[in-house]
C-alpha cells in the first residue's frame, strides 16, 4: 500500500512539473507575441508565478527546506518589479 | 524517482493537492494566450494562479507537516504574500491599461472633431465661393444687355 501511494506521489509532482513548465512556455510566449505593453507585463507576472510554483514542487519532490526561501524572495521582487512597470505604464517614469 | 517518505494518506493528499493546483495554473496561463482583448487577458492568470498557489502551497504545508522536519512559516508567508499581491497586480495593470486607452481615444476623438469642423469649413468657403461666381457671372450679364 505503501508503494502504491510513493508511485501515486511521484507520478503527481513529475505532471505537476509538466504542468508549470507547459504553463512557462505558454507565458513566454505571450511575452514575445504581446501587442501592446501591458500584455507583456502580465505575461511577466505570471511567468514569476508559475516559475515560483515550479521551485516550491521541486521542494516538495526532494524534501529539503532550502527552496521555500528562493520562492519567497521570487514572490517579492517579482510584485515589486510588476507594481514598478504597472507605475511606468501609467506615469511614463517610475520614481518621480 | 526520490520522493519524501510519507505516509499513504498525505501522500495521496499532497499528490492530489499540488496536481489540481499546477493544474488550475495552467488553465490560467491557457487563459493568457487564448482570449481575445487585454481586459480578458488579464483575469484569466489572476483568478487561476491564486487559487493554484493556494492549492501547492497548503500541499507543501501537508508534506512538510507529516515529514516533521521544520515549520511551515514560509508557506503561510508565501501563501499570504501571494494572495494578497496577485489581485492588487492585477488591478494596477488594468488602471494602468485603462488610462493608457483613455488617453489615446480622447485623442482620437479630438483629431476627429477638429477634421470634422475643417472639412465643413472648406465646404462652406466653397459654397460662398461658387455663390460669388454666380453673382460675378449675373452682374456681367447685366453690364452686357
Amino acid at each position: 500500500m505503501s508503494g502504491l501511494s510513493q508511485q501515486f506521489l511521484a507520478a503527481a509532482l513529475f505532471a505537476a512539473q509538466v504542468f508549470l513548465a507547459l504553463a512557462l512556455c505558454l507565458s513566454a510566449y505571450r511575452l514575445f507575441r504581446g501587442p501592446r505593453a501591458q500584455d507583456r507585463v502580465t505575461s511577466i507576472d505570471s511567468l514569476y508565478i508559475n516559475g515560483m510554483l515550479l521551485v516550491i514542487v521541486f521542494g516538495i519532490r526532494t524534501g529539503s527546506a532550502a527552496y521555500f526561501e528562493a520562492a519567497l524572495i521570487i514572490a517579492f521582487v517579482g510584485f515589486a518589479s510588476t507594481s514598478a512597470l504597472a507605475k511606468f505604464l501609467m506615469r511614463g517614469e517610475v520614481i518621480e | 524517482m526520490e520522493v519524501p517518505e510519507l505516509q499513504p494518506v498525505a501522500a495521496f493528499a499532497v499528490g492530489l493537492l499540488v496536481l489540481f493546483g499546477a493544474l488550475v495554473s495552467l488553465i490560467g496561463t491557457v487563459g493568457l494566450v487564448r482570449l481575445k482583448t487585454f481586459y480578458d487577458r488579464v483575469h484569466a492568470p489572476t483568478l487561476g494562479l491564486t487559487l493554484g498557489n493556494a492549492c501547492i502551497l497548503i500541499g507543501s504545508i501537508v508534506c512538510f507537516t507529516a515529514l516533521g522536519t521544520r515549520a511551515v512559516v514560509h508557506e503561510i508567508l508565501v501563501l499570504v504574500f501571494v494572495i494578497l499581491t496577485t489581485p492588487v497586480t492585477m488591478m494596477l495593470l488594468a488602471g494602468a491599461a485603462l488610462f493608457r486607452d483613455r488617453s489615446k481615444a480622447f485623442d482620437q476623438r479630438l483629431a476627429a472633431e477638429v477634421l470634422a469642423a475643417a472639412k465643413q469649413e472648406a465646404a462652406e468657403l466653397q459654397a460662398a465661393q461658387e455663390e460669388a461666381a454666380l453673382h460675378q457671372r449675373a452682374m456681367n450679364y447685366d453690364a452686357t444687355e
